[in-house]
């Protein structure tokens, strides 16, 4: 199967997308961005790889007749299965690089009592695992160090001794052990184990399939036997200057983000892609061709970043920020959306009595009224908006934004898609598709 | 691209400017007065000829700009009061002075004897003069050259130009150099003048070629050196320009594409007009975001702001003082946002662009208001897309390469994918 890549390497993720011959989606993935390019894109690619084996695996099932609906719930089982085995994978490599880092010469003396608490820990991680990927279970996030970070940090605390080995001593071994098991990965361990979660979703079927499950055997094999020969790849985003791909191989992000939103949303004319580091109101024709753009200057204001900093100060999850801010009752105005100052502003709101919800409703208002400003000089909104970026997972920025568009410019169609992160990367992988096309003509 | 090469006009402007700078240094010492002016609007020919001397703030303080000094010659007018968003073309010459007023060369400028403001289109000249003013406590002569809101010159503006040359700016350099207005002197120098000028107007319309021999942008800034600060209307000013003429009639002739920092870009891809200074302190990494994508400005405004030679204007002997006065109000400066569309217009159908390109000034507010406006009209008349980035002049801060070369390459890879649709 002939296979296109494209991979977005943003600030704080980065994402892979791989397409068939026909542009269809096989495959994503997406991890979080570390200082190392290179890693960060080849860990997405990978997972997008992963994902593709798993979607190839639907599609087999799907063609057989006798397996009609097997499939939406091998799928998932198959999916649990691989994410468990991973995890405990990684788990194991936490533990071995903890251990190593508890060996330094000034832990020396409480070395015997940390191994064991360590231990202690890393046990109850695992038990936890397999809950995380119970049938039912919703994950915080899908990265393992948030995961893993959120799970330790829970245990360390408990078991922190302020007098002894204290909660600083603990947290800065996960620091120091999470960056080479986040750093390392191959393609090869992955593989077998997809294999391996791949006869263990058989197994479990097995009860409940009975005479089926050699129709379902073979449907795996089947899948299992698709080699994926990566044609092409383009390379986009923040970092892309980075990636190990040749200066033909690599498209703006503004192009990117244009065309991918053009292909989620064939009738969109307007794109506004707010990721960490930057703001992108972005024109498109009808073909998805950028016809003009406008982006933030030096400064990060107001962008993904932003709300970053402000998770930090208030001791929060990113993805904790807009639930919270639409609990907002009370209007706030923020004019500043400077980063450098994010901090300061908010402890300034809050010594005044302001309320955590109000403050980030206010927030959120004041981004969405910069990228307003962005969206105005690029030409404006058009009658079919798409918003990308991390940033329209926010519910709090999307209400805000909805509202601001509608009072400006009336009743628009807004998009934004369940896989909007990975807007730029669908745009690198179909310039990945072009290219090849065109060459062959 | 091949090696390096360093051209004799290059080598010719250098002595120049370093002779000029030398003088400057002794001027007190031999008894040369000396004269601060702006390069838009510059009464160059009037001052030589009551053999004053000409210093250009803004010229030095761009020079301090590529020579990385302007940064800490900001900080120290910040240190004086002046806020971040004052133009820093000014903060780099109060930073300057107040560092001991060390000339780019590294030699002391000697103060004025005279502030020279014959301001046209940018209104903080006047302020700032108002400030050297407080410094040095020496006589100032202003010249109010009319703003073309009409988009052309009026016959009374002309006359009121005149009038104020003839009983105050005169008057004045007489009083000061204690020497006679010779008319006859000035004339001469004209004459020089429009020789100079055919040359200019020649070299930068070989850009009309392709592939063009010249980039009119970042190579047109040094073209426009000599004419644009104290070379108008001398000798050297004339050889010059017929040494540069000679040199691109060579490229020309040979097909040859233009010199950069790294070599001769040989594969125009892209041909563009520029709307808007460059920025002074990462000069050759702003140019090197261009030549790397073998993007070659075939025309620009900035080009312009010490005359709009190519449309026509010669400095013209038979009416010495008339001419002066049609050059100030004619600088590009002082263009209304229409004239100044109309120009880009015809820059870019006359020179076959594939598109144009908008570099805001954030320091600069009387340059950049209304230029996302001009962008809009100027999409819509050629139906060229067009691109904007953002930078300043000469402070190093407002300089962010990534996100300059982000814009840059959109841009470009936009005008291929559009190249390749249709």
């Amino acid at each position: 199967m002939r296979i296109f890549v494209g991979v977005d390497l943003g600030s704080t993720t980065t994402k892979a997308v791989i397409l068939d011959e026909n542009a269809r989606v096989v495959g994503r993935g997406i991890t979080n961005s570390r200082s190392n390019y290179e890693v960060a894109s080849q860990i997405a690619r990978q997972e997008a790889f992963v994902r593709a084996r798993f979607n190839l695996t639907h599609d087999a099932i799907a063609a057989d007749p006798e397996l009609a609906g097997v499939e939406e719930q091998f799928l998932p089982l198959l999916a649990r299965k691989f994410r468990l085995r991973h995890h405990l994978e990684e788990l194991t490599r936490l533990g071995e690089e903890l251990h190593r880092a508890a060996e330094s010469p000034r832990l020396e003396s409480l070395r015997a009592e940390l191994d064991q608490i360590l231990d202690e820990i890393l046990t109850a991680m695992v038990e936890l695992a397999n809950k995380h990927f119970g049938a039912l279970a919703v994950r915080q996030s899908e990265f393992f160090r948030d995961l893993a970070a959120a799970d330790y940090m829970q245990m360390a605390e408990a078991r922190a001794d302020p007098k002894g080995i204290s909660f600083e001593i603990l947290s800065g071994l996960f620091d120091q052990a999470i960056l080479p098991v986040e750093n390392s990965s191959s393609a090869e361990a992955l593989a077998a184990l997809i294999g391996d979660a791949l006869d263990a979703a058989l197994t479990a079927s097995a009860t409940t399939m009975a005479e089926r499950t050699d129709n379902l055997r073979q449907a795996v094999e089947k899948a299992r036997a698709i080699t994926l020969e990566e044609v092409s790849s383009v390379g986009t985003g923040y970092g892309r200057q980075r990636l190990p791909f040749p200066k033909e191989q690599v498209r703006s992000e503004i192009l990117c983000h244009g065309l991918g939103a053009h292909t989620m949303f064939p009738s969109t004319r307007t794109v506004l892609d707010i990721g960490g580091q930057d703001t992108k109101a972005i024109q498109v024709d009808d073909n998805g061709i950028v016809t003009s753009f406008q982006m933030n200057d030096r400064c990060a204001a107001g962008c993904g970043r932003y709300l970053g900093y402000i998770a930090d100060e208030m001791n929060l999850g990113v993805h904790e920020l807009g639930p919270l801010a639409q609990q907002s009752t009370c209007h706030v105005k923020i004019n500043s959306t400077c980063t450098v100052f994010a901090g300061a502003e908010l402890r300034e709101r809050l010594s005044l009595g302001q309320k955590r919800e109000d403050i980030l409703a206010g927030l959120h208002r004041a981004i969405i009224l910069r990228a307003m400003s962005l969206l105005a000089r690029s030409g404006g909104v058009d009658e079919e908006f798409t918003f990308t970026g991390g940033v329209a997972r926010n519910p709090a920025a999307v209400a805000a934004l909805e509202g601001l568009i509608d009072e400006n410019y009336g009743t628009r169609t807004i998009n934004i898609s369940s896989d909007s992160i990975y807007t730029g990367a669908l745009g690198a992988a179909l310039f990945a598709q072009r290219g090849s096309r065109q060459e062959a003509a | 691209m091949s090696t390096v090469q360093k051209e004799r006009s290059m080598e010719l402007q250098k002595e120049m400017i370093s002779d000029h700078f030398d003088a400057l240094s002794t001027a007190k010492e031999d008894g040369r007065k000396v004269v601060y002016t702006f390069v838009p609007g510059n009464l160059t020919e009037l001052i030589r000829s009551f053999d004053f001397l000409p210093v250009l703030p803004e010229i030095n303080a761009l020079q301090s700009g590529m020579r990385k000094l302007s940064g800490n010659y900001i900080s120290e007018a910040e240190k004086q009061g002046h806020s971040e968003d004052v133009c820093t073309y000014v903060k780099c010459d109060i930073g300057m002075l107040k560092r001991g007023n060390v000339g780019p060369t590294g030699k002391p400028l000697p103060e004025p004897d005279l502030l020279l403001l014959s301001y046209t289109g940018c209104f903080t000249f006047m302020k700032w003069f108002e400030l050297l003013r407080q410094e040095y406590d020496c006589p100032v002569a202003m010249l109010h050259v009319p703003y073309q809101a009409e988009g052309k010159i009026r016959d009374h503006y002309r006359d009121y130009i005149v009038e104020q040359l003839e009983t105050d700016v005169i008057p004045k350099l007489e009083e000061i150099s204690g020497k006679r207005y010779d008319e006859e002197r000035l004339r001469a120098s004209l004459e020089l003048s429009a020789k100079a000028e055919d040359d200019l107007v020649w070299v930068l319309e070989s850009a009309k070629n392709r592939p063009s021999p010249i980039d009119a942008y970042f190579g047109g800034v040094y073209y426009i050196g000599p004419i644009f600060s104290a070379f108008r209307g001398t000798e050297n000013g004339v050889d010059y320009y017929q040494i540069l003429r000679t040199e691109i009639e060579e490229r020309l002739a040979n097909r040859q594409g233009p010199i950069t920092p790294d070599g001769e870009l040989d594969d125009e891809r892209y041909r563009l007009v520029i709307e808007g200074p460059p920025n002074w302190t990462s000069f050759r990494e702003f140019w090197k975001m261009f030549y790397e994508e073998a993007a070659v400005v075939v025309a620009s405004s900035y080009t312009k702001v010490g005359g709009l030679y190519d449309r026509g204007f010669r400095h013209d002997p038979d009416r010495p003082l008339e001419t002066l006065a049609d050059y100030c109000l004619g600088c590009y400066t002082n263009l209304s946002l229409p004239a100044r569309v109309e120009l880009l217009e015809a820059y870019v159908n006359e020179y076959q662009a594939d598109g144009f390109m908008i570099n805001s000034v954030k320091s600069c507010n009387s340059f950049s208001a209304g230029q996302l406006l001009m962008l809009r009209q100027l999409e819509e008349k050629t139906g060229v897309p067009g691109g904007f980035i953002e930078s300043d002049l000469v402070d190093p801060r407002y300089f962010s390469a990534a996100n300059i070369k982000n814009r840059i390459e959109s841009y470009l890879q936009m005008l291929e994918q559009k190249r390749m649709a249709s």
